[in-house]
């Protein structure tokens, strides 16, 4: 059980490029961490400065109130699941999972040894394995073998680089749940990497995104969704993701591509002096008008190019010209976000009833309040509610303590009976 | 896949077949000559197929080195060629291993020197060392010891060993040794408990190599022994026969032949262990 604080932390490599850039971060007591961001942008980095693989080359790591900067890994009492495992391949399943515990000398007897891998085992369904070797196992099986080894001992927090990278996505679908059913029995602080934001959004307590080094936003999946604080962010979550709209500002209306709509007189304040500004709307934010489900507000007509069923739900995309003026910006954002420069589209998440059909002129519908509206130059989000955030922070740390004293009032029944 | 396999092996396994003939003959030739007698030796019409093989066999040239006149001169040879040879290996291969190590995990000035030092020397004509070094071994006592012959081995077989054995290193993975770390290892049983086993294969390759090097070796140990440390294949050179004009031919082959034994053993008992792959298993994919 463990709180780490990190305090400004810098890593610049030998050629002085800042992988991670003046980071802080509090991940308290039990919390599960979600770091993510596209490739490169110095998440491993991050964790492997935390475990003390990597040296810190200016700010603080704490643990537990302690600065850790110069401990060497085996001092922290961390554990962690490399991104490609790192099982001894000499050593059977058994001992790999013993080899923490025989490594801290004289603090274990053997039946203690055999009953902590049996129970690491049991948790894990590795019950049958447990003689093979390593090379003889199956992905999610090795998978399995990194996760009791960094369990079997009682580490103060967990780190996790990764872990379900390599599998197929039935399997990383199942150990995912189970990560997150072993984080809260444990009950261990836990930093988890990722780039998968599916993994992100259902694992975490809190998410940190990254992009080149610098920290976006540390908050709650919901808080990230709802209101992010800028433009990378609000990209980056949600999938498909949200589609930004160019709009002219005139006074009190935002132009948009295919309505105009009315603002606040907050918001005006904020977007006055701006020609242009760009607007951000969720996909299954925008309706199918002709399906009356009761969404009030700004209504327009425009032409579906494509659609898409899937059973459940289907997608309409309708194409639209950017403004020059906002295309470098929104260009800019799609590299960051690793895209592929396509073509300028609205995406439309429809309820699977809606008859709309590829090539005719369509009506939508779409609820004002819903968007978001962010400044071209800086990328901040002009619309962003910090009562609301706070709100949905409060409430999703009060959501996470509840869930750990299920998890322990739960365990100390077990242990009881 | 399998009769695939052996639809493409085909021409290698027949031209396979006069190589394993090409480098059979001159062995079981030396262990014929060993099983003749003198007369078969100096007469076509003892042996069979040609002159090859013995009519009757005979051990009396064993009996000679081992029991008989030559004994003198082989039983301390063999006695030396083990320890030298053994010292010289396992000497060389630790030493080796914590150079490579070095090598291929740290980066330290220097480095590149080393290697390229090491790839030097082993090109470097074993014959030109051989009368410096005599002048200073007698000079300093070493002529004629078991140490005075292990020194110059160790610099014949450690450049070999360092880089076979950094090649080795190289190909585990780093993050073998970080997870050993976080699993609360310190460097040195880091080392040993992960590194070493996973380059066991490497280390018996090279340790190996490094004592037959130093078993087959003949112009440093005719040149820096007299009888005390004299090794085996500089004593078979004094091998002398029952009178001046009779050649000890069966008595030297009788030598090959049982020293040619422990290299055959060593490579049966090791060659399974010499497969590389090891660490197959350790990483995803
Ligand atoms: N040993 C190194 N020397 C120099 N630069 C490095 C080194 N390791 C990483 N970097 C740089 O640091 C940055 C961050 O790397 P890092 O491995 O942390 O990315 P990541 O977020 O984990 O990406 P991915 O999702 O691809 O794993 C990258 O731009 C990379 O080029
Ligand atoms: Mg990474």
């Amino acid at each position: 059980m463990a709180e780490i604080t990190l305090k400004n932390l810098v890593k610049k490599y030998g050629d002085g490029f800042p992988a991670v850039n003046d980071i802080s971060l509090d991940i308290a007591d039990g919390e599960f961490m979600i770091l993510v961001g596209p490739s490169g942008c110095g998440k491993s980095t991050l964790l492997r400065m935390i475990v003390g693989l990597e040296d810190i080359t200016s700010g603080d790591m704490l643990i537990d109130g302690k600065r850790v900067n110069e401990l060497a890994p085996r001092d922290r009492n961390l554990s962690m699941v490399f991104q490609n495992y790192a099982l001894y391949p000499h050593l059977s399943v058994f001992e790999n999972i013993a080899f923490p515990l025989r490594l801290a000398k004289g603090h274990h007897s053997e039946e203690e040894i055999t009953s902590k891998v049996n129970a690491a085992s049991d948790m894990l369904e590795l019950n049958e394995h447990l003689e093979r070797k390593p090379a003889n196992l199956s992905g999610g099986q090795r998978q399995r073998v990194a996760m009791g080894r960094a369990i079997v001992r009682d580490a103060d927090a967990f780190l996790f680089d990764e872990p379900l990278s390599n599998l197929d996505a039935k399997l990383r679908g199942q150990m995912r749940t189970e990560i997150s059913r072993m984080q809260r029995r444990l009950g261990t602080t836990t930093v988890y990497v990722t780039h998968d934001q599916t993994e992100a959004m259902t694992l975490g307590d809190r998410v940190a995104v990254l992009k080149k080094g610098l920290l976006q936003q540390c908050a709650s999946p919901r808080e990230l969704y709802d209101q992010p604080v800028n433009l990378f962010v609000a990209g980056f979550i949600g999938s498909p993701p949200m589609n930004f709209l160019p709009a002219q500002v005139d006074g009190a209306t935002l132009r948009l591509p295919f309505c105009d709509v009315e603002i606040g007189a907050d918001l005006a304040a904020k977007v006055e002096g701006k020609d242009i500004v760009i607007v951000g709307i969720r996909p299954e934010h925008i309706k199918d008008a002709s399906l009356d489900d009761g969404v009030q507000g700004a209504a327009f007509t425009a032409p579906v190019d494509v659609t898409e069923w899937l059973g459940n739900e289907q997608y309409a995309y309708i194409p639209f010209d950017a403004d020059p003026a906002v295309r470098a910006k929104l260009d800019e954002l799609d590299r960051d976000l690793d895209g592929e420069g396509m073509r300028t589209q609205i995406v439309v998440n429809l309820d699977a009833r809606s008859r709309i059909r590829e090539g005719d002129d369509e009506s939508f519908v779409f609820d004002p309040a819903l968007m978001h509206v962010f400044d071209p130059e800086s990328g901040d989000c002009l619309t962003r509610d910090e009562a609301k955030a706070k709100a949905i922070a409060e409430e999703s740390e009060a959501d996470r303590r509840r869930g750990l004293e299920r998890a322990k009032a739960r365990e100390s029944k077990n242990a009881t009976t | 896949m399998a009769s695939q396999d052996i639809k493409g092996t085909k021409p290698y396994t027949l031209l396979a077949i006069p190589i394993i003939i090409w480098t059979l003959v001159p062995l079981l030739w030396t262990l014929a000559l060993s099983g003749k007698s003198p007369a078969a030796l100096a007469s076509a019409n003892e042996n069979t197929l040609g002159n090859f093989w013995p009519k009757d066999w005979t051990w009396d040239n064993y009996a000679l080195i081992f029991t008989g006149g030559a004994s003198d001169l082989f039983l301390p040879a063999l006695r030396n060629s083990v320890v030298v040879c053994l010292s010289a290996t396992v000497i060389g291969v630790i030493l080796a291993m914590f150079c490579a190590y070095a090598i291929a995990r740290l980066n330290f000035p220097g480095k590149r020197v080393i290697l390229t030092t090491a790839l030097t020397v082993s090109f470097f004509p074993v014959i030109a060392m051989v009368t410096p070094l005599f002048d200073l071994w007698t000079k300093i006592g070493l002529f004629d010891t078991i140490p005075g012959l292990i020194i110059p081995y160790l610099a014949l077989t450690l450049p070999l060993s360092i880089w076979v054995l950094s090649a080795f290193f190289q190909a585990i993975p780093w993050e073998m040794e970080q997870a050993a770390q976080v699993d609360g290892a310190t460097t040195w049983q880091a080392f040993r408990k992960v590194i070493v086993p996973l380059a066991a294969p490497g280390v018996f390759t090279t340790a190996i190599i490094s004592f037959f090097i130093a078993w087959n070796d003949f112009v440093f140990a005719i040149s820096l022994t007299s009888d005390k440390a004299r090794t085996v294949p500089a004593a078979l050179a004094f091998f002398t026969g029952a009178s001046q004009f009779e050649q000890p031919t069966g008595g030297i082959m009788a030598a090959a032949v049982v020293v040619t034994i422990p290299v055959v053993i060593l490579v049966l008992i090791f060659q399974r262990r010499i497969v590389a792959g090891l660490t197959s298993g350790a990483v995803k994919g």
